[in-house]
């Protein structure tokens, strides 16, 4: 920015990036596609969209300019709060730059039409035609150092490794003669679906690795109620966490990032090795050793690979991964997928073939979507929308930041415009009772002006004192499975003086790991 | 850029009013102003444009002070949510100039200048006086008898304190003193609003009109020509005409003309030259300039005509001119003068220069210490620009050039060229290293042209004349006519102009000479950061290449002339301490080397005054690490100021014997 | 001496072992601010030395490194920085360095008594009244402890100003930090001399990856070290990438006693450039929370 790249922050609230941005465009939550719908029709409008790349390297764009028609600048600035000139302002800049990227993390997401919301966003990129070359780009910025590099090893309901349909049979059976066994031939349950499978009694065990849905998941009370209903669950994990609590069984693993060997992938589809630095506590083992030995007692001798040895085995299957050998990716810090060849550089960005003469492969379809506002809608009952998202200094559920001292943390709160505050004569500082469709909390109020009137926010960090997901709806995106933790409808009740609930002591989950 | 205000540190309704007189209104809640939720709750603009204001931050440091009396945590939280800038970086600037407190203090602080020049003229007894009325120096700030804390308006509780200060740029009139004021009316908006100050000068300041001024009640100010004995006939001056003496050119209207009056200034053949050069033409201009063979009067002595073409020829816009009126060179006072009494001469030249070197826009830095300078040029641009001689379209020409004035607030080293840039860009006053220099990246990283005031208004005279005839004034090498300060023991001490070729002695006899009874001990030039010359060195020509010869510089025409009832090693010791007050502290020769340098100086002082002044055997050691400490300064640091540091304290110990050193 | 194309011209020309202290450090990720001087070198045609950490080298160049002049200037700058600051911890290289150029930073006399708290903070710029005639001033002064993740001992600060380039434009643009005051009373401040708590710190710890002499310290290296435990040559250092988010910032473990000490990251990386965030540079301490006596 320093050298004159302009940003444009999107958000519902005035992050710290917004504040560094040349343009705030503080939009209602879920009302994305209205502003992205918007932006595509000023572009078409003032005729600045990239018609050499939309002829020559897209498809169904008379859909998608049809699509928008309706999406006025003034029909944008009702659906999103955003003042017109702002949204034009940011078609224009977005249109005319040279390079640009669109980059976004949950609050794209984290709602019921999420993946709409995505398309919503690809199809300005295609309009436009920043896509596929250097420094422009569509970028999904992830929330964990793997989560890339987990559906990347196939770890996805309908993938295998390196990206292959698992319902290609031709593909599927490259790797069941590898693996020396037949693979399902269909795509297996999202996250979501599990637990509709709970709640329909087709699901009875449940075998979790590293994650602690018990405090993640949105709609908290009806997640515990369905995994109550698992007959036997068995979770892997470095904590006891309130997930591991209700396990039937618990299998200490050592800490991948420092206990042991292997690679992670990050957010720029960059594979870096991990390595073992610490010898883990008591009986902790490495998850490939887990593995493994579960598997020996299930019957299966997969012998006592190393990971670089599953690696290996994994190069061989995923071209994306072939010419990432643990030397390379030590002598170069990474390198990207994909990477077919080991005199292969590693792929910075991808798509470059929708920029070769011809185009390569498939033109890149426009997929027209319409504005849907979000499910948990606000009532004169519930007139508050309360939004989710994350602290510098935290992570998740706190599992793992809850072990450190931070001179930022503040602990959890319900934050508020000062105006809301004023209204609702609450004070910064007091303990209110937060009310939505599926259950109440309570919560200190933090004043924040990065709040308009009528925004509330909270995290998901400190789930032990402050359960916010008790609140949250899981209304989930049918294409990802995601829910809507970025929009809650609620209502704030003062305390009656001296009442309410207890006041629950605060408890870190690594201080209560430590007492165990 | 997402800032972190002080905790619970909120403007007061005068600081909020102070600083909006400098900066204007704000834009919306984001920057300070009243929140409104419901549009500043959707839209908020900031980035580049937002972090480009920062160059207001003296501006805006320099209304809150003259107004509330210091600098308060929630008046540098509204300061930097107007500029967005970091409190951190703020609090950084704040603390770098000596003029701006982070301290509540009284509304009236007196600096009493204690530098070389005013101790030889009864600064130390004034100083006993203040302290007999206002206790130690700097006490006050300590008892936090200030305005400005409970937020209440100044005055109420009145009170005043006293400073000591280095050379206030006064010598001529020693001993000095300046007024710092706090009060007065929220200025008008915009970055000129800094102009408008209570601070005064006084000088000579006797005892009873200090104690006057502090009740506010102020002197009346010095006459017309009071600084220039050459401008006057009858005593102290002399007759020029009937003495054959060459014409005043710097000086010509100094003490004839109204400094106030444009029409004045125009009947003394002013903006005859800006007619001229527009007729030349840019190029034309810049031949002139090269063909006079005018040399820089900043002390570096670089060629103008070559920097002006390196400025015009720069690819890379826009082009800014920057006049250096930091004059603060302990002993210098010609800018000054200039300024106060033909200040549109300096806004005449200014725009020729921006002319010819392509620059729309032209900064006068000028330094915090010089309250009615400040004013007479503040009145001359503005005058100038009300008649279209700045502005869009000049005299008809379609050339487009103004002029903006920035106040520097206590810092010598702000008179190194790039330590002003950072200035007047809002950072702390510390020097660029060079390359690149100037012409090629400069102000807000542009090609600059900067030149000091007395280099710019001669400037007139050339393009009126011609280069060639300018040329023919002076030395071969050294043409033209120069300014010099004459302060110290002399009879007559003020500027007088003398051609290139002058010697030493010329000027001292006219100025008088030492007093009758008096011998002459030591002449030091160029300032607290030349060296001293000794009586038998007076036949020195003073040009840059003779007084290169003999080792010594020119430097900014500093000629302080001390007898033998100075106590010179007193003079060596405040310019030791000068420097390690002025030194900007960055680079390590210069923060530590001018802090050893005077702990060295004040153990040889300390022993030599043990001993009875004969000669101390372990001085050798000292004075070889004194040696060595100058050596490291002078070509270690980074810019001039610790590069100069040295060399008095050395000619004094090498030629005047001084500290038991060897001679 | 004819590389147009090489950033820095000196580091070319340097014999071995006369690096300037922070290219020796492997600190390419920082704009050099060229303030210390050490590193100055002799550059034919240049009136005064020029440093070789950020002169840019020339065609026909011509630099001189170990000339009389060179060595002057090297050894006063060790001198006036062994005379004013401690340097206990800022390595074994300064120490050769000191022998190599022999600096004898006695000379200057007894150290003054340290500053009294707050009083170098206090400072006001442009007149100050000598003092302790005979012994040599110094930046001494109480180590500032006001959190439980850094500490802040500026009696060893050199004033670099390299934390405060990671602070700001270097890399984390928090800017907490800045110089404030002027000449020997300088020094690196937070606004008002606020505790960090209160300043925009946001702990990422990048100054401290960049401070040389120790002035900046994680507290859990200085509580080892004051209860003499701190052992360098027991640990290991391991590569690992951050266990949090999708950035992929390279960790290096520094490991005692199968115990994190601390953590820092390779300057020369290409991903975040040595520079983390509070998580990555403090947000491991959870593993070593957990008991030893996990059953299965």
């Amino acid at each position: 920015m320093r050298r004159g790249a302009r940003l444009y922050a999107v958000d519902p609230r005035r992050t710290t990036s917004a504040q560094w941005a040349d343009v705030w465009l503080g939009l209602d939550v879920g009302s994305d596609i209205a502003l992205a719908n918007a932006i595509g029709r000023e572009i078409i409008a003032a005729g600045l969209h990239n018609r050499a790349f939309v002829e020559r390297a897209t498809k169904d764009f008379e859909a998608y300019k049809a699509g928008v028609e309706k999406y006025t600048l003034a029909y944008a600035e009702k659906e999103t709060g955003v003042p017109a000139a702002a949204i034009r302002e940011l078609a224009h800049a977005y249109a005319r730059a040279d390079r640009a990227q669109l980059c976004w993390t949950l609050g794209i997401t984290e709602h019921h039409n999420a993946a709409d919301n995505v398309f919503a966003l690809i199809n300005l990129a295609l309009l436009t035609g920043h896509v596929g070359r250097y420094g422009s780009g569509l970028n999904p910025l992830r929330g964990q150092n793997n989560v890339q590099g987990g559906g990347d090893m196939g770890a996805l309901p309908n993938k295998l490794p390196g990206g292959v349909d698992v319902e290609n049979a031709a593909e599927r059976a490259r790797f069941e003669k590898v693996y020396g066994r037949p693979i399902p031939p269909k795509k297996g349950l999202h996250l979501s679906q599990m637990f509709e499978a709970m709640e329909h009694g087709t699901m009875a065990t449940a075998y979790i690795i590293g994650e602690n849905p018990v405090q993640s998941e949105a709609d908290m009370t009806r997640a515990i109620g369905l995994m109550m209903r698992l007959e036997h669950i068995v979770v892997q994990d470095i904590f006891l966490t309130k997930t591991a609590e209700m396990a039937h069984v618990v299998l200490p693993a050592s800490a991948s990032w420092c206990e042991a060997e292997g690679t992670v992938t990050s957010s720029e589809r960059r594979v870096q090795r991990v390595r073992k630095a610490l010898e883990p506590p008591g009986q902790a083992k490495d998850d490939i050793v887990i593995l493994c030995e579960l598997a020996r007692r299930l019957g299966h001798d997969w012998g006592q690979p190393t990971a670089e040895q599953a690696w290996d085995e994994l190069r061989g299957l995923s071209s994306w991964h072939r010419g990432m050998s643990y030397r390379r990716l030590e002598d170069l810090g990474g390198l990207h997928w994909p990477c077919p060849s080991e005199d292969h550089p590693g792929s910075p960005f991808l798509h470059d073939r929708l920029w070769k003469e011809p185009v390569e492969g498939p033109p890149a379809p426009f997929v027209p979507v319409e504005h849907d506002p979000p499910v948990d809608k606000l009532t004169k009952e519930f007139p508050i929308r309360l939004t989710t998202g994350r602290r510098l200094d935290s992570y998740n559920t706190g599992v793992q930041t809850g072990g450190y001292t931070s001179p930022l943390r503040r602990g959890e709160s319900l934050d508020l415009a000062p105006e809301d505050g004023a209204r609702l004569r609450v004070a910064d500082g007091e303990r209110v009772r937060v009310v939505s469709r599926r259950g109440a909390i309570e919560a200190p109020v933090r004043y924040d002006t990065g709040l308009r009137p009528g925004l509330a926010f909270m995290t998901l960090h400190f789930q032990d004192d402050v359960a916010t997901n008790v609140l949250t709806i899981d209304a989930t995106d049918p294409k990802s499975g995601t829910a809507e933790f970025k929009a809650t409808a609620i209502r704030i009740e003062k305390l009656a003086a001296g009442g309410g609930l207890p006041h629950r002591r605060r408890t870190a989950v690594g201080a209560a790991a430590r007492e165990a | 850029m997402d800032l972190h205000l002080i905790p619970g540190a909120a403007p007061t309704d005068l600081e909020r009013a102070a600083v909006d007189g400098a900066l204007g209104p704000p834009d919306s809640g984001w920057d300070g102003g009243e929140r409104r939720p419901k549009l500043d709750g959707h839209i908020a603009h900031g980035g580049r444009d937002a972090r480009a204001r920062r160059h207001l931050l003296l501006p805006a440091l320099h209304a809150l002070q003259g107004r509330a009396g210091w600098i308060s945590p929630g008046a540098l939280n509204y300061i930097c949510q107007r500029l967005t800038v970091p409190p951190a970086e703020a609090y950084g600037v704040a603390t770098f100039y000596s003029m701006f407190s982070i301290e509540p203090r009284p509304a009236t602080v007196v600096h009493v200048c204690d530098d070389i020049a005013c101790r030889i003229k009864g600064a130390k007894e004034l100083g006993a006086e203040m302290e007999k009325s206002l206790g130690p120096a700097g006490s006050q700030a300590h008892r936090g008898n200030a305005p400005g804390k409970s937020g209440s308006a100044h005055g109420k509780t009145g009170g005043a304190m006293w400073l000591k200060s280095p050379c206030l740029g006064l010598c001529e009139h020693a001993p000095a003193v300046m007024f710092q004021v706090a009060g007065g009316k929220p200025a008008a908006s915009g970055p000129r609003a800094g102009d408008a100050t209570g601070d005064w000068t006084l000088a000579p300041a006797r005892t009873a009109d200090v104690l006057a001024g502090i009740t506010g009640r102020r002197a009346l100010g010095r006459p017309r020509g009071a600084s220039t004995p050459q401008t006057r006939t009858g005593a102290g001056g002399a007759d020029r005409a009937s003495a054959g003496a060459a014409p005043l050119r710097l000086l010509r209207r100094v003490g004839r003309v109204d400094p106030e009056s444009l029409d004045d200034y125009r009947a003394h053949g002013g903006y005859a030259a800006l007619r001229r050069a527009l007729a030349l033409g840019p190029e034309g201009v810049i031949r002139e300039v090269t063909d006079s063979k005018l040399m820089g009067r900043g002390g570096a002595a670089f060629p103008t005509g070559r920097k002006w073409d390196a400025v015009a020829k720069q690819p890379a816009h826009p082009h800014y001119l920057v006049c250096n009126a930091d004059e603060s060179e302990p002993g210098t006072f010609k800018d000054r003068v200039l300024m106060e009494e033909d200040p549109f001469a300096l806004v005449e030249a200014m725009t020729i220069a921006g002319y010819a070197a392509d620059c729309a826009r032209g900064y006068i830095y000028i330094r915090g210490e010089y309250p009615l300078a400040l004013a007479r040029l503040a009145n001359a641009i503005e005058a100038a620009r009300t008649r279209g001689l700045l502005g869009d379209d000049i005299l008809g020409s379609g050339f487009r050039f103004d002029i903006e004035i920035r106040r520097g607030a206590g810092a010598y080293i702000c008179g190194e060229e790039t330590a002003l840039f950072n200035s007047i860009e809002g950072l702390r006053g510390e020097p660029r290293n060079k390359p690149p220099f100037p012409v090629q990246v400069g102000l807000f990283g542009k090609p600059t042209l900067i030149n000091n005031v007395e280099t710019l208004v001669n400037v007139l005279d050339i393009v009126v004349e011609g280069g060639p005839a300018f040329a023919a004034i002076g030395t071969a090498q050294s043409s033209g006519t120069k300014l010099f300060c004459v302060s110290g023991c002399v009879a007559a001490p003020g500027v007088y102009e003398a051609p290139f070729g002058a010697t030493l002695a010329d000027i001292v006899k006219l100025a008088g000479g030492v007093g009758a009874g008096r011998t002459l001990r030591a002449v030091l030039l160029g300032g607290a950061a030349g060296s001293f010359v000794t009586p038998d060195e007076m036949d020195v020509p003073l040009t840059f290449e003779g007084t290169r010869a003999i080792g010594a510089s020119l430097g900014s025409g500093v000629i302080m002339v001390f007898d033998d009832t100075v106590d010179l090693q007193d003079t060596v010791l405040r310019i030791a301490a000068f420097f390690r007050d002025e030194s900007c502290g960055q680079c390590v020769p210069c923060r530590v080397g001018t802090e050893r340098q005077e702990e060295v100086l004040h153990r040889l002082a300390d022993a030599a005054a043990a001993r009875d002044g004969r000669r101390v055997p372990a001085a050798a050691t000292e004075v070889a690490l004194l040696d060595e400490i100058g050596q490291a300064m002078r070509d270690a640091s980074i810019c001039g100021l610790g590069q100069t540091a040295a060399g008095a304290a050395q000619s004094a110990i090498k030629k005047l014997g001084l500290f038991g050193g060897g001679r | 001496m004819s590389d147009p194309q090489a950033t820095s011209g000196a580091r070319a020309s340097e014999p071995a072992g006369t690096q300037p202290a922070c290219r020796a450090r492997g600190v390419v990720a920082l704009t050099p601010v060229n303030v210390c001087r050490v590193c100055v070198v002799e550059v034919e045609g240049s009136r005064v030395l020029v440093p070789a950490c950020s002169r840019k080298v020339e065609p026909k160049m011509v630099v001189k490194t170990d000339s009389e002049r060179v060595r002057l200037s090297r050894k006063m700058v060790l001198e006036f920085l062994a005379s004013s600051v401690d340097l206990s911890c800022a390595g074994a290289q300064v120490k050769g360095w000191m022998e190599r150029y022999r600096a004898r930073p006695e000379r200057y006399g007894p150290p003054k008594a340290p500053a009294a708290a707050g009083e170098r903070d206090a400072a006001h710029p442009g007149h100050h009244e000598p003092s302790h005639p005979g012994a040599a001033s110094t930046v001494a002064q109480l180590v500032k402890l006001d959190n439980d993740l850094y500490v802040r001992d500026y009696s060893k600060c050199i004033l670099c100003y390299k934390c405060v380039e990671a602070c700001g434009t270097d890399a984390q643009n928090t800017f907490a930090i800045a110089v404030a005051g002027r000449g020997f009373d300088a020094r690196i401040s937070t606004e008002f001399a606020n505790p960090l708590p209160d300043s925009a710190c946001v702990y990422c710890g990048n100054c401290i990856g960049v401070c040389p002499t120790g002035a900046l310290m994680f507290k859990s290296e200085f509580d080892l070290r004051r209860a003499g435990r701190w052992n360098e040559r027991k640990q290991t250092v391991t590569d690992t990438i951050c266990p949090y988010c999708g950035v992929g910032c390279t960790l290096q473990l520094h490991v005692q006693d199968n115990r994190i000490v601390k953590v820092t990251s390779p300057l020369d990386h290409s991903v975040t450039s040595g520079h983390l965030c509070i998580k990555g540079r403090f947000g491991w301490q959870f593993v070593q929370n957990r008991p030893e006596g996990c059953k299965e």
